[in-house]
């Protein structure tokens, strides 16, 4: 009996303590959408309005103004675009480190990783000169590039991750039964660490939605995607919150829907390894 | 009868229709998202229908990633943009250096001499104009008639320092959520160090002396810095440090502040009825003085240039004397009002009786207009021109560091003494390096 109450306190304390986290890392973006639902001065309100007529003005202003689905199509086509290329990329690397290791495997992991600690700042000059002279300034295939290379050590970390938890018995059968590289790769190896793969590759897809440095500096017009969309409503003089709120809400909409119908992958990606 | 061969037509709408296209010129431009600006963005097809081979493509960009954007592109040539807007700091520096083109040969139309001197002069270099103003400002006093008329209080048209002080102590009561005065606090060159450098104006101080000394430890920026720290700590709203013009025009909008000391271009905003709880509840009056008027308001002007590396530079120019001319002022009066009129640029809005009767601010902003003087702003000569600011390249950098020291003196971090004289030390170190001085 004891037993069972300190069980369901237990659960219970855990259910609260998850609820309380999900509330807490949620109530920013509840406070967007709330905002994004006011007027300027609803907005700048103190102490801060929960109840209020709420307005689609900031919405119409918006679409009014700005090309939304010009800006949102950049995005899909950038994040898309650059993740299956870093996919392409990462799992062979990924299969040539996992299982033909060499004593250099481990430092060439670390050292990929290493890049991502550099401030991209540090190479937004190189970076700009070399896309000015190949004319990929304000283009959507040199985000796809930057943001291929920029996820990349990510990726193949994650996967090589997945791919190491894969008993080796599994691939000698294969191979026992004659199977080539390509086929371990495609008829072995891909089957059971799809999840990972579905994992990484969504992984790549948000980071790459939510990337704004590169997308600021690279693009003017033409490529802009969403993070260049919400910049362009900050405001120097003048109030701003309302509107820039309902932007925001805007751009994170695809990238939230796109994460929830596929939670379920997600999670069971990151929390799994390959063959458990 | 006529007969005609399919192929020569084909070929004739061929070379008619990549003629057209040839001839179809886009001209790419960065801008912020000021309420100007965005109104400019809106009525630019005005523009285009009337420039059939013109296509306006606005980029907006927030104000700090613009400035780097543009300076990133004018560095590597790159030639993104053929429009950019930039400010009275950056035009003569960027003039100077051959990043951007020559303002000349405007149409008589244009009737370059109804600019603002003083705004005309902020935008040259070396007698040359290298931008034309889009909007212009100087700073003022906000008040609240409302809350001076219950304590009896009465504004004078030019205060002193000392006296927006008195006032402030008078009317601050925190337990109201109602502040004697806000102040920009918030680090930064065009932030608090835009303010702090008028009341530094005003207490007789200046950034060098003749020979580029930096005169921060001076008295005048010891009696102003202690002055406006003091001020704020005593009287403003909590968390000052943190504030810059937006949150001090959000405070101001919902009736916390009983005065506000900041950009003329304000006025638009706390009159405006959709905007500002306040809006029939306040004037205005002088930016305040103390032991000089010189260089108490600020000078200010948001302006459109053609950087050298642009393509397209003469139509761009066209489209550039077309949205700072008074027929771009008439389509916004009538379209948006008069009191809309892009403010501080040109003399002959400020003739306009219908736009004095619409715009309560405008008589107050053309006298600081009038009155700053960006190449006589202390009281002891100065080798440098700017109000606000000094007109070289290193000082955005030092000066937003400034801004940080007493933005922490500010939030008490530090002492006025240390912040001052670290100040005093990393801005000689600058000068030393950029060979102003040994």
């Amino acid at each position: 009996m004891k037993l069972h109450s300190q069980k369901v306190a237990k659960e219970l304390t855990a259910t609260v303590l998850c609820w309380a986290i999900a509330l807490l890392i949620f109530f920013p973006i509840f406070w967007m959408v709330l905002t994004s639902l006011k007027t300027e001065i609803q907005a700048i309100s103190m102490p801060p309005q929960l109840f209020f007529k709420p307005t689609l003005e900031n919405y119409i202003g918006i679409f009014e103004r700005s090309n939304y689905t010009r800006f949102a199509w950049n995005s899909v086509v950038i994040a898309l675009g650059s993740s299956i290329i870093g996919l392409l990329l990462a799992v062979p690397a990924a299969y040539a480190m996992a299982f033909y290791p060499s004593k250099r495997t481990k430092g060439t992991l670390l050292w990929m990783l290493s890049t991502k600690m550099m401030p991209p700042v540090g190479v937004l000059i190189p970076i700009y000169l070399l896309f000015r002279d190949t004319g990929l300034l304000d283009s959507r295939l040199g985000l796809i590039i930057i943001f291929a290379l920029m996820n990349l050590p990510i990726m193949i970390w994650m996967i090589y991750t997945y791919f190491r938890e894969i008993p080796t018995e599994i691939l000698e059968a294969g191979r026992m039964d004659g199977v080539d590289t390509r086929q371990e790769i495609m008829t072995i190896i891909l089957p059971i660490s799809m999840g990972g793969i579905a994992s990484s590759f969504l992984l790549a897809v948000i980071l790459s939605w939510n990337e704004a440095f590169w997308s600021l500096n690279l693009t003017a017009s033409k490529a802009a995607p969403l993070t260049a969309f919400i910049a362009s409503y900050s405001n120097p003089e003048g109030l701003f919150w309302a509107r820039l709120s309902a932007a925001s809400t805007l751009a994170v909409a695809p990238i939230v829907i796109f994460g929830w119908l596929s939670m379920k992958q997600l999670v069971r990606g990151l929390t799994f390894g390959a063959v458990k | 009868m006529i007969k005609y061969n399919p192929t020569l037509i084909g070929v004739a709408i061929c070379t008619l229709a990549s003629s057209a296209f040839a001839q179809q010129t886009t001209l790419t431009i960065g801008t912020v998202n000021n309420g100007d600006m965005v109104r400019m963005e809106a009525l630019a097809s005005a523009y285009e229908d009337a420039n059939l081979n013109i296509q306006l493509d606005f980029v907006v960009l927030e104000e700090n990633v613009l400035r780097q954007r543009l300076t990133t592109d004018i560095a590597a040539g790159s030639g993104q943009f053929d429009i950019m807007t930039i400010g009275s700091y950056e035009a003569p520096i960027w003039g100077g250096n051959g990043w951007l083109v020559e303002m000349g040969n405007l149409p008589a139309s244009y009737d370059v001499d109804d600019l603002f001197p003083s705004i005309r002069e902020a935008l040259s270099h070396e007698g040359t104009l290298y931008a034309l103003p889009f909007y212009g400002e100087s700073s003022m006093t906000y008040y609240r008639t409302d809350l001076f008329d219950q304590a009896g209080l009465t504004m004078p048209e030019q205060p002193t320092w000392h006296q927006v002080r008195d006032f402030a102590e008078a009317l601050h009561d925190p337990g109201n959520n109602q502040y004697g005065i806000c102040l920009r606090g918030l680090a930064g060159w065009g932030q608090n160090m835009a303010i702090i450098s008028t009341i530094v104006n005003a207490h007789g101080g200046q950034w060098f002396d003749m020979d580029w000394e930096p005169q921060l430890t001076s008295q005048p920026w010891r009696d102003a810095i202690e002055f406006y720290v003091d001020l704020v700590r005593s009287y403003g709203p909590p968390g000052a440090s943190s504030n810059g013009f937006n949150e001090n025009l959000a405070l101001f909008n919902s009736g916390n502040c009983a005065m506000w000391v900041d950009a003329t271009v304000a006025g638009a905003f706390v009159t405006d009825t959709s905007e500002s709880r306040v809006h029939d509840r306040v004037s205005f009056a002088a930016a305040p003085s103390q032991v000089t008027e010189k260089g108490s308001g600020w000078l200010w002007a948001w302006s459109l240039a053609i950087p050298s590396s642009s393509n397209n530079a003469e139509e761009a120019k066209k489209f550039i004397a077309w949205a700072t001319s008074k027929e771009y002022s008439d389509l916004v009066a009538q379209e948006h009002g008069i009191a809309a009129i892009p403010p501080g640029t040109r003399i002959s809005t400020y003739e306009n009786a219908e736009y004095l009767a619409a715009a309560p601010f405008a008589e107050m902003t053309l006298k600081q207009m009038e009155k700053a003087d960006p190449s006589d702003s202390t009281l002891d000569p100065s080798p440098y021109t700017g109000v606000q600011f000094v007109a070289i390249p290193r000082f955005q950098a030092f000066a937003t560091v400034v801004g940080q020291q007493l933005s922490g003196a500010l939030a008490g971090s530090t002492t006025v003494d240390q912040a001052l004289n670290n100040s005093q030390q990393l801005v000689r170190r600058e000068m030393v390096r950029g060979g102003y001085i040994d």
